[in-house]
C-alpha cells in the first residue's frame, strides 16, 4: 500500500484515443489502485481549462503525484511538468503514460484489446508515480564567455556572431596560421571569391574586437567544471599555459583531406596530384599551366578517391564527402580560364554537383570538359609512360568502352577524413561516429549539440561540407551557446544517477564504465565509495547493471520503479 | 480479459524496454502512421539500453511476460559509441540468467530501433510474437 496522493487524468484526445480505446473503462479501473485519490476523463488533456482543473485539484486534494495519460511524452512532458510546479507540486513527481502513439493509434482494429492494453499503462504509470520522490533541478550561473576550438572559417565566423551579441570568445587554432583549408584557397565555388580574401576580411574584423582573442599555436589540453560553468587550461606554443573560464565551448576543428598510400590510383608517380595541392598551384600560377617545368597540355581529373570506398576494403569511408564534385568542375572551370586551350577529362562515378552547382557542371559540359563514368567497382588503374600519365578507364556512358587517356597532370578528387584529433577528443570527452566525424545528439532534430552539455559541434568536425554548410552550422553552434549563455543560469536535469554509499564497497566497476568522468572516489563513514558528480552525469545508466552490489539507480528509472511497472503491467485486468 | 497462464493458444505479452531518445520515437512513429501490432506489446522507456538491468528481464519472465524485448539505440546512441556492444553484453547475462531460472534464453531479443524504424519494429513485434507462440506451444508440449 501508499500513503501517497496521486491524481490520474485520461484523456480522450477529442476522439484519437476515445474512439479506439474505452478512457470511461480505463478511468473506473483504475481509480481504485493504490494512491489514487483523483481520477478524471479529460476531452484534451493539454487544453488551458483541463490544465487549470488538475491545478485546483491538486492543491484541494493536497496531491503528491500526478499521472496524465495522454499523447506521446515528447509532445507534453515539458507541459504537464509545469502545471505541476504551478499547482506547488515536485514536476518530477509527474508522469506521463503514452496511450495515443502506443496504444490507440496503434490497435485501431480491437477497441477491447486497447482499452485492456490503456489499463495495464495507466496503471504502470500510477505506479511509477507512486514511488517519484521530489527532486530538484541544479541551478548553475553561467560565465558570458565562449571557447572556440579552431579558426578556420566556421570558428571565425562563430567568433564574430558571439562578439555581436556581447559575449566574449577565445579562440584557440592549433596550427601558427589561422583560417583552415579556406585559407590556403583563391577562388572558390559558388560566387568565385577567394577563400584567402574571405579569411581576410574575418580574421580583421576580429583584430577590432575588444571581446575576441584568438591564441594561435595553441590547443587546449584541460576541461573541468560542467555546462555554464568549465574551467579550461590552454597550452601556447607548447610551453605557456592559460586557465579561462568560459560558459560554452564551440568545437570546429575541421577536417583533413584524405591520405593516399603509395600507389593508389598512381599516387606517388610524377604527375599524380591531389585536388588541394593542384587547387593551391592552379591560385599560384599566372598565365600559362606547367608542372615539373612542363606544359600542361591535358588534365584528367579521378572523383571519389577515398569516399565512397567498398565494404571489402579495411576500414573504408563508406561516406560520400560532399564538396569535391563540384570543387573540381569548378577547379576545372578555372583551368579554362587560365589556358582555354587545355583538355579536361573527368573520371567520376555519380556526379552530385546538388542543388544549384548543377550549373557548373553544365558550364563544364558546355566548356568542352569530358565527363566518363566508370564503375563502382572497376576504378581506373593509373601508369606512368614517358612523360605523361597513362590512364585506362571503362565508360559506362559508351556501354563499358575502354578509353586509353594520356594526360600530363592527374589530379585525384581526394575526400575529407576526420582530423587526427584524440587528444582533444578525450579531454573533452566528445563522442566520434562511425565515420570518425565528432557526434551529434540527433542528426535532424539537435545537430550541433553533443552528449556533453554545453559543447557544441560546427562545421565540417561534424563530417564533410562545404564552406556555406560549414558556416551554417556553426551559426547554429552559435545560437545555441547564444541561448543558454545570454539566460544567465542554466538548470540541469535531476534524472541521473545516485549510488547508495551504504551498498557500495568501491570496486570501480562504475568508474570504469562511465564514458563521462562522472563518478569519483570520496570517503563516506570511514570507507570508500563512489560518489555521482551531478553536473557531469548523463543519467544514461550504463553504470547501473554493472554494480555488482546493485548500489546504483538512476532517478525516474529506479529498481523499485521499473519492477513495479512490471508487475502493473502485467496484473490481471478486471 | 486476464493475464491468463500459459497458454500456446493465447497472444503472447511481450514487455518492450525502448529508449526515450532513439527507439521510443520509433515505435511512436509505428502508432502515429497506424500500423498495427499487438496490443499485447507493452513499452517501459528507459533512457538507454545499457542501462537495462539483467534482474529486470527476468522478473518480468517470472512475472509472466512471454518475452522481453529490447528496442536498442545501435549506433545511434548519444550516450555510448560502444552501446550495441554494452547492450550486447547485458542480453547475453540476461540470457543466461533466464537459462539459470529454467526459461528459455530466446524469450529475450534485442535489435537496433531508430527513430524512424516504424516499419522494423512492426516486423520486428510481429515475427517475435510469432516465435515467441511456437515457443509456447513446443513447452506445453514437454509439459504434458
Ligand atoms: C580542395 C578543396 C576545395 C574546396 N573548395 C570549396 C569551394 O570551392 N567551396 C566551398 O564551399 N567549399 C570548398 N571546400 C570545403 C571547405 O574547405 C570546407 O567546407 C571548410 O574548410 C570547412 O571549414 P571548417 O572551419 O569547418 O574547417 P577547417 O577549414 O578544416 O578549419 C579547422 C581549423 O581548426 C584547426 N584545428 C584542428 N584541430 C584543432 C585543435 N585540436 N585545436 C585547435 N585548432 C584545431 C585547424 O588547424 C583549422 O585551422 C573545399 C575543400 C577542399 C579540400
Amino acid at each position: 500500500m501508499t500513503d501517497r496522493r496521486i491524481g490520474v487524468y485520461i484523456c480522450y484526445c477529442g476522439g484519437n484515443i476515445s474512439d479506439y480505446v474505452e478512457v470511461e473503462k480505463v478511468r473506473v479501473a483504475i481509480s481504485r489502485d493504490p494512491g489514487v485519490v483523483v481520477a478524471k476523463t479529460t476531452m484534451f488533456a493539454c487544453s488551458d481549462a483541463a490544465q487549470e482543473e488538475m491545478i485546483e485539484d491538486i492543491k484541494t486534494n493536497k496531491l503528491d503525484g500526478l499521472v496524465v495519460a495522454s499523447c506521446s511524452p515528447k509532445l507534453h512532458l515539458f507541459t504537464f511538468r509545469a502545471v505541476a510546479e504551478r499547482a506547488g507540486l515536485n514536476p518530477y513527481q509527474y508522469v506521463q503514460v503514452n496511450l495515443r502513439e502506443q496504444d490507440s493509434w496503434a490497435h485501431q482494429h480491437d477497441k477491447d484489446q486497447a482499452t485492456e492494453k490503456g489499463i495495464r499503462l495507466v496503471r504502470a504509470g500510477i505506479a511509477k508515480c507512486a514511488l517519484t520522490e521530489p527532486l530538484s533541478t541544479m541551478r548553475i550561473k553561467t560565465a558570458p564567455r565562449v571557447l572556440i576550438i579552431g579558426a578556420g572559417v566556421a570558428g571565425l565566423r562563430a567568433a564574430l556572431s558571439l562578439s555581436d551579441m556581447g559575449l566574449s570568445v577565445f579562440v584557440i587554432e592549433k596550427e601558427a596560421e589561422i583560417g583552415g583549408w579556406v585559407g590556403k584557397f583563391g577562388s572558390m565555388f559558388p560566387n568565385d571569391r577567394k577563400g584567402i580574401d574571405l579569411i581576410g576580411t574575418l580574421a580583421g574584423e576580429a583584430g577590432q574586437r575588444d571581446n575576441i582573442k584568438i591564441f594561435t599555436s595553441s590547443e587546449l589540453i584541460e576541461k573541468g567544471g560542467s555546462i555554464g560553468d568549465f574551467s579550461v587550461v590552454i597550452q601556447v606554443e607548447g610551453k605557456e599555459k592559460i586557465s579561462l573560464n568560459v560558459g560554452t565551448v564551440i568545437v570546429a576543428t575541421g577536417f583533413d583531406s584524405y591520405r593516399l598510400t603509395e600507389g593508389e590510383f598512381g599516387y606517388g608517380l610524377d604527375g599524380v596530384i591531389t585536388l588541394p595541392d593542384f587547387k593551391m598551384m592552379l591560385d599560384k600560377s599566372n598565365g600559362s599551366l606547367a608542372f615539373n617545368g612542363r606544359k600542361i597540355k591535358d588534365i584528367a581529373y579521378i572523383y571519389c578517391v577515398g569516399s565512397r570506398q567498398p565494404r571489402e576494403m579495411e576500414n573504408p569511408n563508406l561516406y560520400c564527402s560532399r564538396y569535391c564534385c563540384t570543387a573540381a568542375v569548378h577547379t576545372s572551370l578555372e583551368v579554362g580560364k587560365k589556358d582555354k586551350s587545355i583538355h579536361q577529362f573527368h573520371l567520376y562515378r555519380d556526379m552530385r554537383t546538388y542543388g544549384k552547382y548543377e550549373l557548373l557542371y553544365n558550364s563544364a559540359l558546355n566548356n568542352g570538359s569530358v565527363f566518363i563514368k566508370y564503375a563502382d567497382d572497376d576504378f581506373p588503374k593509373v601508369e606512368r609512360a614517358g612523360d605523361k600519365v597513362h590512364i585506362k578507364v571503362k565508360d559506362l556512358l559508351s556501354h563499358g568502352e575502354e578509353f586509353d587517356i594520356e594526360v600530363d597532370l592527374l589530379i585525384l578528387v581526394t575526400g575529407m577524413i576526420p582530423r587526427k584529433n584524440n587528444k582533444l577528443a578525450d579531454v573533452l570527452k566528445l563522442p566520434i561516429g562511425m565515420d570518425g566525424f565528432f557526434n551529434e545528439i540527433h542528426p535532424k532534430l539537435r545537430p550541433v549539440e553533443t552528449v556533453i552539455d554545453g559543447v557544441f559541434i560546427a562545421g565540417a568536425s561534424q563530417g564533410p561540407k562545404t564552406l556555406a554548410e560549414s558556416v551554417t552550422s556553426s551559426m547554429a553552434a552559435v545560437s545555441k551557446s547564444a541561448a543558454l549563455l545570454m539566460k544567465g543560469y542554466v538548470d540541469l536535469e535531476p534524472l541521473i544517477a545516485k549510488i547508495d554509499p551504504e551498498r557500495c564497497v568501491w570496486c570501480d566497476e562504475c568508474t570504469k564504465a562511465c564514458p563521462y568522468g562522472a563518478i569519483e572516489k570520496v570517503s563516506a563513514d570511514g570507507k570508500e565509495v563512489a560518489r555521482i558528480i551531478p553536473s557531469l552525469c548523463k543519467g544514461g545508466g550504463t553504470c547501473v547493471p554493472l554494480c555488482p552490489q546493485d548500489a546504483i539507480d538512476v532517478e525516474g528509472y529506479t529498481d523499485v520503479q521499473i519492477t513495479a511497472m512490471i508487475d502493473s503491467l502485467i496484473k490481471e485486468v478486471k | 480479459m486476464s493475464a491468463g497462464n500459459s497458454n500456446s493458444s493465447r497472444v503472447p505479452r511481450i514487455l518492450v524496454f525502448s529508449t526515450n531518445n532513439i527507439s521510443d520515437p520509433g515505435i511512436d512513429m509505428a502508432g502515429g502512421s497506424h500500423m498495427s501490432y499487438s496490443p499485447a506489446v507493452l513499452v517501459i522507456p528507459v533512457p538507454c539500453s545499457s542501462g537495462i538491468k539483467p534482474s529486470w528481464v527476468l522478473h518480468a519472465i517470472d512475472a509472466g511476460f512471454d518475452g522481453v524485448f529490447i528496442a536498442a539505440d545501435g549506433t545511434d546512441c548519444a550516450y555510448l559509441q560502444d552501446c550495441t556492444k554494452r547492450t550486447g553484453e547485458i542480453v547475453q547475462k540476461a540470457q543466461s540468467l533466464l537459462e539459470k531460472h529454467g526459461h528459455d534464453p530466446r524469450r529475450l531479443k534485442m535489435a537496433a530501433i531508430c527513430s524512424v524504424c516504424a516499419e522494423s519494429f512492426q516486423s520486428h513485434m510481429d515475427k517475435f510474437e510469432a516465435a515467441l507462440m511456437k515457443l509456447n506451444s513446443t513447452e506445453e508440449k514437454v509439459a504434458q
